[in-house]
């Protein structure tokens, strides 16, 4: 059934997600959107990752472990995250990115 | 060959007694430094005499020339292979002669400052300059090369700035010392140009290899020319910048009449007799390469000497301060020396003026000596400079009188006293060299029979003063000093110079030219006739005198302006037009320029700053569009 | 162990010491001790090293010792004096020691200063016993930095300021300096050998002429901007106007002759054929610095501002006289350094004293301190007359050598631009006999100043070694000239087989 879909399927896919990730992060104020964006991003590269390994080399399994420390890393990075939001919601009563400009100059 | 190597502690004993005073001296009872200053002058003024003596007579053959002995000599820095400089003692007859001056004159002055300083109290720190004074003065006078001379020279410059700024609370006192050191100071690099030039065509400092008359300084006569003179005519005159600069002479002299905020005996010592023929020793100790290797440079000599004189002779007519008074004459005296060792030239009775000008430098000595501590004890006496201020002295103050009256009658060229006989040699030495300078000095010599009896009547006769308190003779230890130096003024006339220091060491037969020296005494005669008529009764013909010559009169009481022109040239162009302006641009140019970079610096920072705007989207669209643009790049470029 | 390395450790010691005591007293005794020591040490030295010479030895360089430090770029840690450094040493721990003394009294963080104080005595000693360029210009920077936090910390007026505008100068100073160094070591080895930065191994090869004439200007500005090179000066007025006491000592003392000592040592030895050329630019700079200096010097009102520009001048002359390259002046170029390490230490210490009794600086606001305070008006005239180049005083002594070794040229430029500087010395008396008139003399122009007192014992023992060590080399400078002669004949040897081929 797979053989039946084309790659560049995957690819339009994941580009599409990847761009929307970007879109969202530049543009949401929202620290938790922004977040997700990220998340978005990174699925899209997972995406890329499966894609390749399935349609380049079938024999081999260095995408897919490749996407496992992905997920693994993302996992940990939306706990660090979600932990500097709280922090930072604590200290601004806001989790606006827009509020968050202490470090300039 | 006699050996004279004890001759060395006849400048160190005053530079311990310096230390030892300068040191310790706060602890001691005033008379108790007095004491040891003099105390060591004495034995340094007693080995001069025996050092004289072995030199002139006991030591010296009978029938042959005077040499000159290095009696103690060491290295004291190695500059090139060729140039060292050493610092010795090197006798000759003129160094011995101006040993003796300097020696006596120096421990009469000490002697006679235990009473005029009395209750003083820097008392312990008078006589520690006093000694350093003679330490440096004697070194200068025994150099045996003619850095050695330079190096004294300094000291002697600035004992001179230390004792004229002696009572250093007095705001012009203060100021007058900073003058002269400052108006030496500018001559002495004259000098150091000159010594520069003549030590590096000749290769050596050493006098006895200068003055040799085969020697490499009169050899490179004929070297290179610059602008029409030879390099060593010119170091020549460089050199005598120095030596015009210590003596007073135009344009240098400004600094004189101010030195006379010093305490007098300093005066006396300094600024009459020792120091301000320094110049004079100078050209002597050198007279061989001017007169041999440079005639020209002796002729600038001959010029500046007359003119100083008669340009001095002229201002001490019109002063009322007769300290001022006794220093424009002393310029003037100078004038004479160094005339006549510009008309002099070398050997034999060519050497006459050479022998006439350290004969009237050794006569000067002791009578201008005289003359200013015989004005110390009037000023002792009345607490007062000004002329206006005294008369009819005479009966308070005897013995003043009478020394006064001695010195001034010497100093107008009145036979037998010393002068006499000195003047009458420089007379005949410019009559035989310069008409015209010879003219000068016979009206010079006029002008200070006048000035000088002026002087005189305005103390001791003229107009009856009222004192606060009635002036008394001075004490003992003051007048004692005063009739020493008296008789030397009397009897110093009697002798034989002409055997004895002469320009190339072998003596001469001298007499008394009458032709020449009656007319000279007429004209010392006329000049007191006139002065006594003007000032031995107060009357109205000063006034009217100086009302006649109105314009001159003013001139010369303001010594011709020079003051004037000297402040405008240091006050207004060094400091407003040079010194201002370049602080400034330091200031404001040079360090502006390094502050503008710092600035530029600064502003691009503060330009770019902004980019770093803490907010986090903005960070991330520039990171993202920079991926893009590489991307696009590596794809369509690359 | 060699006794070089002393001068490395006894200082290290003594911070070590420092940081184990509690408050002023303390740390003040521990610093005296310390510097003692390394002042004594210094002495040793100068002994040490006269009886090897007087027992044959030639070599150019005594007391060698060398570590590899950094095998793969051939980094030494490479030591060894000769007359010239055993000199600078003994200089150094004279200001050194009488810096210490006279920062007697400084209550604010004691510790950390006298720290910061002999950390910066260490970088001068290791600059001036290495042979090792790279050594020697780790301890240039590790003298440079404390100065920026002495002043900035310690300091008075616009403190901030002149800290930043001293350090930035003086860094943009190493970092010319660091190409130079770097451009000679990449050509110090011409054949193939491996490349070095040991001065004497540099010696010995000749560094190709197109190369110099590159590098020659950025090593000796690099140090002529510590030596105030006009118009790299700027920095010095207002550094040591607001450099406290001791610092100001030490800078103006010893820091500045780093710059003298390493454009002789580092720019003209190794460089001689481009030293040669372009010495003409560099001589007309050093004589604008001397009568420059000077004459700005007449009109300031500050004491530490005329003591700066002072130091302008007289640096100035160093510099002047290294650049005459003969063995004469090059002498006089190491004893004005010494010189006017004294004077410039002894008026720096003065100021300081003086300062602290009346609160101001202002020579306007002062007069007659002759009569209250006898003892430090002495000394300042004392240092005013060795400054002003009298007879008996180091200076003279200095200034003297330099123009007669500056006059054997014989070429009218040398002759003119000698007389030009020559002139300095009449300059110098005006500002001196300015100063010591309007200040000492004079009457008392504040009721305030009636009841100061006079010196404490040790500001006498701050001022009276630097007037001891400054008479001692006026009037006996014969054994320190042959010194310091001995150490420069093989130099100027390799400076006189040049052609020239300058443009004048």
């Amino acid at each position: 059934m797979i053989q039946n879909i084309p790659l560049s399927y995957f690819l339009v896919i994941s580009t599409m997600m990847f761009f929307i990730g970007i879109y969202g992060f530049l543009t949401r104020r929202n620290l938790i959107t922004m977040l997700m964006s990220v998340e978005l991003i990174l699925n899209s590269v997972n995406i890329n990752f499966v894609a390749f390994n399935r349609y380049l080399y079938p024999q081999q399994l260095q995408g897919h472990f490749f996407m496992l420390i992905v997920i693994a890393v993302a996992a940990a990075e939306a706990a660090v995250a979600i932990a500097i939001i709280i922090n930072i919601y604590r200290n601004f009563k806001s989790i606006d990115v827009e509020n968050v400009d202490e470090m300039k100059y | 060959m006699a050996d004279y190597t004890y001759t060395i502690l006849i400048p160190l004993i005053p530079l311990f007694v310096f230390l030892f005073l300068g040191l310790l001296g706060h602890k001691m009872k005033p008379f108790v430094t007095g004491l040891i200053g003099s105390t060591g002058l004495g034995i340094s003024a007693i080995l001069s005499y025996a050092t004289a003596y072995r030199y002139f007579i006991g030591a010296h053959v009978a029938g042959t020339g005077y040499t000159s002995i290095k009696g103690f000599e060491v290295v004291w820095l190695h500059l090139t292979e060729k140039l060292t400089i050493h610092l010795g003692v090197l006798l000759d007859p003129i160094s011995v002669m101006m040993l003796v001056v300097v020696t006596t004159v120096s421990w009469m002055v000490h002697i006679y400052s235990i009473g005029y300083m009395k209750g003083d109290p820097g008392f312990y720190r008078f006589f520690s300059f006093l000694s350093l004074f003679s330490f440096s003065m004697l070194g200068l006078v025994l150099a045996t090369n003619i850095f050695q001379m330079y190096i004294f020279w300094e000291l002697v410059g600035v004992s001179s700035f230390l004792l004229i700024g002696y009572y250093y609370e007095k705001p012009s006192a203060v100021a007058a010392s900073k003058k002269a050191f400052i108006v030496t100071r500018f001559a002495d690099l004259g000098f150091l140009i000159g010594i520069l030039m003549l030590s590096f065509n000749t290769g050596t400092f050493d006098f006895q290899t200068l003055t040799d008359p085969h020697g490499p300084a009169i050899a490179s006569a004929g070297g290179a020319a610059f602008m029409g003179m030879s390099v060593l005519t010119w170091s020549l005159i460089f050199i005598f910048v120095g030596g015009a600069g210590k003596s007073a002479m135009f344009p240098f002299h400004i600094w004189l009449p101010d030195a006379m905020e010093g305490p007098t005996p300093v005066s006396a010592l300094i600024h009459a007799a020792t120091m301000v023929v320094a110049g004079v020793y100078l050209v002597a100790r050198l007279f061989p390469v001017y007169a041999l290797g440079a005639p020209d440079a002796l002729m600038v000599v001959a010029w500046v000497g007359g003119f100083s004189s008669i340009l001095a002779a002229v201002i001490a007519c019109t002063q009322t301060d007769i300290k001022r008074v006794l220093a424009f004459s002393t310029m003037s005296q100078i004038g004479y020396m160094m005339l006549a060792l510009g008309v002099s030239g070398y050997g034999g009775e060519e050497g006459l003026g050479f022998m006439a000008s350290n004969f009237h430098l050794f006569t000067h000595a002791m009578f201008k000596a005289l003359l200013f501590l015989g004005a110390g004890a009037v000023i002792h006496a009345v607490h007062s400079n000004e002329i206006s201020g005294m008369g009819n002295l005479r009966k308070h103050l005897p013995i003043t009188h009478i020394t006064f009256l001695i010195a001034c009658l010497t100093i107008a060229g009145i036979p037998p006293f010393s002068a006499f006989f000195s003047k009458d040699e420089i007379l005949v030495a410019a009559f035989h060299s310069n008409k015209l300078l010879f003219a000068i000095e016979y009206i010079v010599a006029g002008l200070t029979a006048f000035y000088m009896f002026r002087l005189y009547y305005g103390i001791f006769w003229g107009k009856n003063t009222h004192y606060h308190h009635t002036p008394h003779e001075a004490p003992k230890v003051m007048t004692i000093p005063l009739m020493v130096l008296a008789f030397g003024s009397v009897f110093a006339g009697f002798i034989p110079f002409h055997n004895l220091v002469t320009s190339d060491g072998k003596g001469f037969e001298s007499h008394i030219d009458w032709m020449i020296a009656g007319p000279s005494v007429l004209i010392g005669v006329l000049g007191i006739v006139i002065a006594t008529v003007m000032y031995k009764k107060e009357n109205a013909l000063p006034n009217k005198v100086a009302g006649t010559f109105k314009h001159l009169y003013k001139w010369a009481h303001h010594k011709f302006y020079w003051d004037e022109v000297y402040l405008f040239v240091t006050r207004k162009i060094i400091f407003r037009y040079i010194s201002e302006p370049i602080a400034w641009f330091d200031r404001h140019v040079v360090d502006g320029t390094m502050n503008g970079i710092a600035g530029i610096i600064q502003y691009a920072a503060y330009a770019i700053k902004g980019l770093q705007s803490g907010r986090l989207q903005q960070y991330a669209f520039v990171f993202v569009s920079g991926a893009v643009v590489l991307v696009l790049i590596f794809i369509y470029l690359v | 162990m060699n006794i070089l390395n002393f001068f490395i450790i006894i200082p290290l010691l003594t911070v070590g010491g420092i940081l184990l005591t509690k408050d002023l007293k303390q740390s003040r005794l521990v610093s005296a001790i310390g510097m003692g020591a390394q002042l004594i040490l210094a002495f040793v030295l100068v002994y040490l090293y006269l009886s090897e010479r007087s027992a044959g030895n030639t070599e150019p360089m005594l007391f060698m010792f060398d570590v590899v430090w950094f095998p793969s770029l051939n980094i030494h840690y490479a030591i060894g004096v000769d007359g010239i450094s055993v000199a600078m040493i003994a200089l150094t721990g004279l200001v050194v020691f009488a810096g210490i003394f006279a920062s007697w009294k400084m209550e604010y963080l004691p510790r950390e200063f006298f720290i910061s104080l002999i950390i910066l005595a260490t970088g001068v000693f290791g600059f001036f016993i290495s042979i090792d360029l790279f050594t020697m210009f780790l301890f240039y920077e590790l003298a440079v930095i404390p100065m920026y936090i002495l002043i900035g910390i310690w300091g008075s007026g616009p403190k901030e300021y002149s800290a930043m505008k001293l350090t930035l100068m003086l860094m943009a100073g190493s970092a010319l300096l660091l190409v130079g160094l770097l451009g000679i070591y990449f050509f110090s080895a011409p054949d193939g050998n491996p490349l070095t930065f040991n001065i004497m191994e540099i010696s010995k090869v000749v560094i190709p002429i197109e190369i110099q004439r590159f590098l020659f200007p950025f090593t000796f500005i690099g140090f002529g901007i510590l030596g105030a090179l006009f118009p790299f000066h700027t920095w010095s007025p207002d550094g040591h106007a607001s450099a406290p006491t001791a610092v100001s000592m030490l800078h103006a003392g010893v820091l500045m002759k780093l710059g003298g000592y390493g454009a002789f040592r580092v720019a003209i030895f190794l460089m001689p054929e481009a030293a040669h050329e372009q010495a003409w630019i560099f001589l007309i700079l050093t004589s604008i610095s001397v009568v420059y200096g000077a004459f700005s010097a007449i009109v300031q009102k500050d004491l530490k501002y005329i003591n700066a520009y002072s130091s302008v001048s007289h640096c100035g002359l160093v510099l002047f006289a290294v650049l005459m390259m003969n063995q004469t002046a090059m002498n006089g170029a190491i004893i004005q350094m010494i010189s006017h390490g004294l004077m410039t230490a002894l008026f720096f210490a003065l100021i300081g004293m003086i300062y602290g009794r009346t609160h101001t600086r202002m020579i306007n606001e002062m007069g007659g301190l002759m009569k209250v305070i006898p003892f430090l008006g002495v000394v300042y005239v004392i240092a005013g007359l060795a400054s002003l180049g009298l007879p008996g005083f180091s200076g003279f002594v200095a200034e003297m050598t330099i123009f007669v070794g500056a006059f054997q040229h014989v070429d009218v430029f040398h002759r003119v631009i000698t007389i030009i500087a020559a002139s300095s010395i009449v300059i110098t008396a005006v500002y001196i006999l300015r100063v010591v008139g309007i200040l000492l003399l004079g009457p008392i122009k504040n009721d305030h100043f009636l009841h100061l007192d006079d010196a404490k014992w040790y500001e006498r023992i701050s001022t009276i070694t630097l007037v001891l060590a400054i008479t001692a080399i006026g009037t006996a400078p014969w054994w320190l000239s042959n010194m310091i002669n001995y150490s420069l004949a093989p130099i100027v040897e390799r400076l006189s087989a040049i052609q020239i081929t300058g443009l004048f």
